[in-house]
């Protein structure tokens, strides 16, 4: 792609990045998740992809496979470990340790260290899905075999 | 065969038009216990202040276990058309 793509991927890309770890780490304070901070992070592996072409990242296919298999795990483990309840039993929310403050009733105040598994469900949904359509946009754009810089 | 059509339509767009008019009041949905409960208790239960996410990742986990499983399969559907066949 010609330079003023790459300039301004260069400054929008961490920005990019930045918001969809935004939306995936609030997913338990504000509108958003794990899939839709996911897909906004994925959108930045389409945009490299595209720019500096998708030869250079044939090898990336395989960790990024490697890495949607370790958030599907982690998402089914954080399930397991309510198992002595019900499966997906949210253990953690209220019990004082990690993510485990009690929140108020209303509004949000903002308090990240809440929620119990839900933000590290989100997180493990977030890898997963940021993986997953990364893979899937560099599996596509190298099927052509297309570098059409 | 053409008025059969054209009273087809129009009994498309007059049904259309009647749902359109007799819509239930929008942000007024009907009473359920199931909506109060969790409005009443899921930030207290889940520990979560955005409910929509206690719901979809604690009450409804298994939804999201199926969708996650969705996406999973869509990525191996498309390396396994895609992949590079070698003899």
């Amino acid at each position: 792609m010609s330079v003023v793509v790459r300039t301004v991927t260069r400054i929008i890309l961490p920005l990019v990045l930045i918001f969809g770890a935004y939306v995936i780490m609030h997913g338990h304070l504000t509108p958003g998740g794990g899939f839709q901070g996911g897909a906004v992070a994925a959108s930045a592996v389409a945009l490299l992809a595209i720019t500096f072409g998708f030869q250079r990242w044939k090898r990336t296919k395989g960790s990024l496979s490697f890495l949607e298999d370790l958030g599907a795990v982690a998402f089914v483990a954080l399930g397991f470990l309510g198992i002595g309840y019900t499966f997906f039993r949210n253990v953690l929310a209220g019990a004082g340790g990690l993510f485990g403050a009690p929140v108020p009733f209303g509004p949000n105040p903002g308090w990240l260290n809440t929620g119990g598994t839900l933000p590290l469900m989100n997180w493990a949904v977030g890898l997963k899905v940021i993986a997953g359509l990364g893979a899937v946009v560099l599996l596509l754009g190298l099927f052509g075999g297309g570098d059409d810089r | 065969m053409k008025w059969v059509r054209v009273g087809a339509l129009l009994l498309l767009v007059g049904f259309l038009m009647g749902a359109a008019a007799w819509m239930h009041p929008f942000g007024r949905p009907p009473l359920a216990e199931m909506d109060g409960y969790f409005i009443l208790n899921a930030q207290a239960e889940a520990g979560a202040n955005n409910v929509v996410t206690s719901v979809v990742f604690d009450y409804r986990g298994f939804d999201t276990l199926g969708e996650a499983t969705v996406l999973f399969c869509a990525v191996v559907g498309v390396a396994l058309l895609l992949r590079k066949v070698t003899k």
